[in-house]
């Protein structure tokens, strides 16, 4: 009963705030509906019983992409105006588009008899008693260790290959010199003066 | 699982990896002066990878419950990788100190190093997951080495067009791997091999076809090919031969692995696109690199004819085939290597690279040695007889011949009469044309040592090689069958 009725919550709130997501103007409420619209997919999920999808939903769509989203929406001047001046030479493809997916939401209607997807007969079903992270966890750190090494290196490549291709040493920089900060004296930096009144101070 | 024996068996790539990651951070805190001794323990650690070889890394098997595998076949491929990636870190600095500008980082040393084991994992894989991480590992760093030099708009552009296209066929061989993975249930090759072997589907054919896809891209086999010369022509010229030696090796490597091991029942389904895949770019290969008028890019469509070569060993898909291509791979990288080393000495009189074959002319009066040099590579490159080039080939249409490909062999031998054109006209540019001026003179010991060295192997003297070489690599084709 209560998973019906949080089924039913999450499921119109995702309609909703996807909905929302396309329609408002601002698009910086766009990104704060496309996060609630995730928030309430990854309740879905949970309610499946795929908790690391849920989870990874939060931690990578909401956390990391969504929040970038905002960023990149608020940083840039990106004018909506001139995006949408393109909208009459585009929307013919944007048509086609739109009924390639349409159909694609028939055929998926389509194979509603074909009934529920049978998770018990997939070809490497979870382990008993154990819940999905635990056993990804398990693969992933015994028998899969040495691909996830490897792929340990591939990000580490990714970050070295943005600072070569990015940095340069620039002249002029001031940088912080902490311990100077910190040796300061407050009789180095500061006066105490006595101005006469009506004259001002003397620098 | 035994993970002391997973992990001896591991030993090449946990060697690279961690020497890769300490000499990062000595590089990190050391900066660009400490270039010269990150550059020589980078060889150091290299030669330290190859020593490891000779433990468990070559005859341990399966480890890592069939992830990697540690058998002769990767050893001998990782052997070629090694020297190769070592080469390519020991004619940087000379060729970065004199350009304009960018100059050599420490970083360039460790990139190949994390390569070199992206290829280990490669040429090693046991499972579909190995090859693309292996695969990612050795491209990515690969696009950075590209567009190293920042400031030359040929390196970034190299860089760019290297990265777009190599994101393009990894999405290729992804859609291929989920395909496979689909429909046979597995990643590991072996399981592969089974539902390969238990009758035809559609979905395991479509899936076979995009992996090939893919490989054939890293390999740039025709009609994969088209970023080959442009990132050739546009990376620094020792990051080039490091494109056309050491990923060159581990590329076909994993095809020949992929091909037997994973789809070896399928032999038939995969025969017909090696095969158009080879006989593509012998012929193309040939073709276009007549009009070519700088030297980076001739070489560059003389490894795309090269890849077809190797491929007419593969499409014989026996012991014998898969031997020839160990053959040809090895004599491959020597001409190669050699080849770009002589480019790295084209310097016009203020120390500036040229690349252009009309400055090559006259080489045999100015630089007599380096035309003589140049000469044996460029003869051997188009077989002719006495040099190692021409057993190569041997080899391959041998192989060919033997498994009934008979036409392929014979429209091969005819290509490669094509070939041998735009070969011989760089020699006769140097030897007949009257003299360009001279490229500067230098006293690159450790490059004209290696030129001397790989001339060497090329040469009739190579002949005491090629007996304990059909030994290596028979050894070595064994283990994948």
């Amino acid at each position: 009963m209560i998973a019906a009725i949080a089924f039913y919550l999450f499921a119109a709130v995702v309609l909703l705030s996807g909905a929302m997501t396309i329609t408002s103007r601002n698009p910086v409420h766009s990104v704060l509906w496309l996060i609630l619209a995730f928030f309430n997919a990854a309740g879905l999920m949970l309610l499946c019983g795929a908790e690391f999808i849920a989870m990874l939903l939060i931690i990578v769509y909401v956390g990391a992409v969504a929040v970038l989203f905002l960023f990149v929406v608020m940083m840039l001047d990106i004018d909506f105006a001139e995006l949408r001046a393109g909208f009459v030479r585009y929307a013919m493809i944007g048509l086609a588009f739109a009924v390639l997916l349409a159909a694609e939401v028939v055929i998926a209607l389509l194979g509603w008899s074909a009934g529920g997807l049978k998770l018990d007969q997939r070809i490497a079903p979870t382990p008993d008693k154990m819940s999905n992270i635990e056993a990804i966890g398990h693969l992933l750190y015994s028998h899969y260790l040495f691909v996830f090494e490897g792929a340990g290196l591939v990000l580490l490549v990714a970050m070295i290959g943005a600072i070569v291709l990015t940095h340069r040493a620039r002249g002029g920089v001031k940088g912080q010199k902490i311990s100077r900060q910190v040796a300061r004296r407050p009789q180095d930096a500061t006066r105490n003066m006595q101005p006469p009144v009506g004259q001002g101070v003397e620098l | 699982m035994d993970w002391i024996a997973s992990l001896q068996a591991t030993l090449p790539e946990l060697v690279l990896s961690v020497g890769a990651l300490a000499l990062m951070l000595v590089a990190a805190w050391g900066g660009q002066g400490s270039t010269r001794a990150v550059s020589w323990t980078a060889v150091a650690v290299l030669l330290g990878a190859g020593i490891a070889l000779a433990g468990p890394a070559s005859y341990a098997g399966v480890v890592f419950d069939g992830l990697y595998r540690a058998d002769a076949f990767a050893a001998f491929a990782k052997v070629l990788i090694y020297v190769a990636a070592a080469v390519s870190i020991v004619i940087a600095p000379r060729f970065f100190a004199r350009g304009d500008g960018d100059s050599l980082h420490p970083e360039y040393p460790v990139l190949i190093l994390l390569s070199a084991a992206g290829m280990g994992m490669m040429v090693s894989a046991g499972d579909l997951l190995t090859l693309y991480v292996g695969l990612e590992l050795q491209s990515l760093a690969a696009y950075v080495l590209a567009s190293f030099m920042r400031r030359d708009q040929r390196s970034a552009e190299a860089g760019l067009k290297y990265f777009v296209l190599g994101a393009l066929a990894s999405g290729i061989l992804l859609y291929g791997i989920s395909l496979v993975y689909g429909f046979s249930g597995t990643t590991l090759f072996t399981d592969i091999a089974t539902a390969y072997g238990a009758g035809k589907s559609l979905g395991l054919t479509f899936g076979l076809v995009f992996v090939f896809a893919g490989l054939a891209f890293k390999m740039s086999a025709v009609p994969f090919h088209m970023w080959t010369p442009d990132v050739y022509e546009g990376a620094p010229t020792p990051v080039t031969a490091f494109f056309a030696s050491a990923p060159k090796v581990a590329a076909v490597a994993l095809a020949v692995r992929v091909a037997i091991e994973a789809m070896g029942p399928a032999v038939a389904e995969w025969r017909q696109i090696v095969i158009f895949a080879s006989l593509a770019s012998i012929i193309f290969g040939a073709v276009a690199a007549i009009g070519q008028k700088n030297v980076k890019r001739l070489l560059a469509y003389s490894s795309i004819n090269n890849v077809g070569f190797l491929l007419v060993g593969l499409a014989a898909g026996t012991q014998e085939g898969v031997s020839s291509v160990l053959i040809y791979l090895t004599i491959y990288v020597a001409m190669t290597l050699g080849g770009f080393l002589i480019v790295l000495q084209m310097r016009d009189a203020e120390g500036n690279p040229v690349e252009t074959i009309d400055s090559l002319s006259g080489m045999s009066e100015t630089r007599p040695g380096l035309a003589a040099a140049m000469a044996v590579f460029m003869f051997s490159l188009a077989g002719i007889p006495p040099l190692l080039g021409f057993f190569a080939k041997l080899a391959v249409f041998q192989a060919a011949v033997d498994a009934g490909l008979f036409p392929l062999a014979v429209v091969g031998f005819v290509a490669s009469v094509i070939g041998a054109y735009y070969y011989l006209r760089i020699v006769k540019v140097m030897y007949f044309d009257s003299p360009a001026p001279a490229f500067q003179r230098s006293n690159a010991l450790v490059e004209y040592g290696l030129i001397t060295v790989l001339a060497l192997f090329i040469s009739p003297v190579g002949w005491f090689a090629l007996k304990p070489l059909g030994v290596a690599t028979m050894a070595a084709a064994k283990a994948l069958f």
